[in-house]
């Protein structure tokens, strides 16, 4: 058996359109020293990979890749872990297909 | 930003938004529509399959111009474990009739089209703007919402909040709760290209003939989920999508899930050689009639995914909120030509109208299955699939065994797996949900 490579979702992302608002992150993540499960579902759940584990163990977003899905905003926009809000206007990710 | 006042402000420029915006503009209101996307149709994702008959009813005459990709002369239902599918094909010719029923569409290109005619009918529509917030009186009646252009105030006799699964301004303003990860599933999508010979060729196809493939079995991992594949003219739509609870359970990546479903033995020939240009996310409603929220108040109606209205089962979503949206522009026109004010005692009507409709009578019909699926996933996903697959390849492989020696196999490892009063508890449930 053959060991596979694990997927990249970052190739994926790059075939996609943006429009970053550079400094006006649309998702942040609330400041803490251990993550809630919530949170740490996030790192797999994301289907942009937007979440990762910081040097510290914190989890940090990067929502340049975002596809505005708001899985994460369901799962810990409740708890308060996250603040969530739309890019502004014409900013994001900009479907071609959709 | 604009001083003038609206008889209806439309958020959102989907299926929904569009129809009510078109419903209204061509019964002469003044509509103003806002989308937070480049163009409509820039934020949106969908499958996407086109059921005709919704759009008739706003225009007519679509077949036109639209931008439709295939209609569907074939529709594959496939119960897959990890090397077999068993497949259920319906498959007419009279589905090649001259006002074809289905069609495959891409939705930034089909919103784009859509929000032409709500334009041309005279609905204002104003995009790369994001509504932040709904601007309530001082009895608390919804009379305009604040964009984030400056200045950016806008009043109107009745906000049509058509803001999609992941609305944040009716759940910001109390009008209804955040969707919980029980009552939405995540799906992600790739567009395929490959040149039209090759599609037609390897989906048994002529001309714009179109196929469907929904899936379902070991390929979502014992998650309450859906595979698909649906044939573009030029492209092939290919996703995943499961319950968000159930990602968040299992641990599953929704990428990883979505390579191997493309790697397996049946779905891998079909896209081979083909070039990705888009990989999208979105949730998708799937409480059913129990997740309904409310969906009239003082100056506000909310319509189509904001309002959950998807009928999971049968995999219609863009349908109930094309007709939602129809439906909310044809009510709020009745409070208006009677003069009436926009409360929510007369909003009522919006919902006396669509629970006559086939958009609730449907989602009522369905009420117990979201649940039956969900609490029954590690049957209904991982089990059954292999199960079925396993007797299928029993019945069809020739090997000198007695077929006799073959049922008492089949027969065995359905009672081992479940026992039969597990088969007939599990028959009898569904039967029920179903019914």
């Amino acid at each position: 058996m053959t060991v596979e490579a694990p997927i990249r979702v970052e190739d994926k992302l790059f075939q996609n359109r943006y429009l970053v608002d550079v400094g006006n992150a649309h998702i942040r993540v609330k400041p803490h020293t251990k993550p809630s499960a919530e949170l740490l579902a996030l790192l797999k759940v994301c289907p942009a990979h937007c979440y990762e584990l910081n040097t510290n163990g914190q989890v940090e977003v990067t929502p340049d890749g975002c596809v505005e899905c708001g899985t994460c905003r369901v799962i810990a926009e409740g708890n308060g872990d996250i603040e969530w809000d739309y890019p502004r206007g014409g900013y994001g990710v900009l479907f071609k297909f959709g | 930003m604009i001083e003038e006042r609206f008889d209806a402000i439309v958020v959102g420029a989907g299926m929904a938004g569009n129809a009510a915006a078109l419903t209204m503009a061509k019964r002469g209101m003044k509509v103003l529509q806002i989308e937070r996307g480049e163009y409509p149709g820039s934020k949106n994702v969908q499958g996407a399959i086109l059921y005709a008959d919704m759009l008739e009813k706003l225009v007519p005459n679509f077949r036109e111009d639209a931008p439709l990709e295939r209609h569907l002369v074939e529709q594959r239902f496939w119960m897959m474990d990890e090397r077999s599918h068993t497949g259920l094909h319906y498959r007419s010719d009279d589905f090649n009739e001259e006002k074809p029923n289905r069609y495959t569409i891409i939705r930034a290109q089909f919103d784009k089209w859509f929000s032409s005619q709500a334009q041309e009918a005279g609905a204002i529509v104003l995009c790369e703007t994001t509504v932040k917030e709904l601007v309530k009186d001082a009895y608390g009646k919804v009379i305009g919402v604040i964009t984030d252009r400056e200045g950016g105030e806008v009043h109107a006799d009745v906000v049509v909040l058509a803001e999609g699964v992941n609305g944040l301004l009716g759940t910001k303003a109390d009008l209804r709760e955040r969707p919980s990860p029980d009552k939405v599933a995540l799906a992600v999508k790739e567009m395929h290209f490959l040149p039209r010979e090759t599609i037609e060729a390897r989906f048994n196809l002529k001309g714009d003939e179109g196929v469907v493939i929904e899936a379902a079995g070991t390929i979502s991992r014992g998650m309450t989920g859906m595979g698909f594949v649906y044939a573009n003219k030029e492209s092939v739509s290919v996703g995943i999508g499961c319950l968000v609870a159930d990602f968040q359970k299992s641990g599953e990546t929704p990428y990883d899930l979505l390579e191997r479903f493309k790697k397996h033995p049946s779905i891998a020939p079909l896209i081979e050689g083909s070039e990705v240009k888009e990989y999208a996310g979105h949730l998708i409603p799937e409480g059913g009639y129990k997740a309904i929220p409310q969906l009239y108040g003082d100056g506000w109606v909310v319509v189509g995914d904001a309002a959950q209205l998807n009928n999971a089962l049968h995999r219609e979503g863009s349908n109930l909120a094309m007709t939602s949206g129809r439906i909310a522009g044809e009510a709020i026109f009745q409070v208006k030509s009677r003069k009436d004010p926009m409360t929510k005692e007369n909003l009522a009507l919006y919902k006396k109208m669509l629970d006559e409709s086939f958009v609730i009578k449907d989602l009522k019909k369905y009420k117990d299955m979201p649940d039956l699926l969900h609490i029954q996933s590690q049957n209904f996903f991982l089990t059954y699939p292999q199960l079925i697959n396993k007797a299928l390849q029993n019945f069809v492989r020739v090997d000198g065994t007695p077929k006799v020696d073959k049922e008492k196999v089949t027969i065995r490892s359905f009672v081992s797996a479940r026992s039969w009063a597990g088969l007939f508890g599990d028959a009898f449930r569904f039967a029920r949900a179903w019914r």
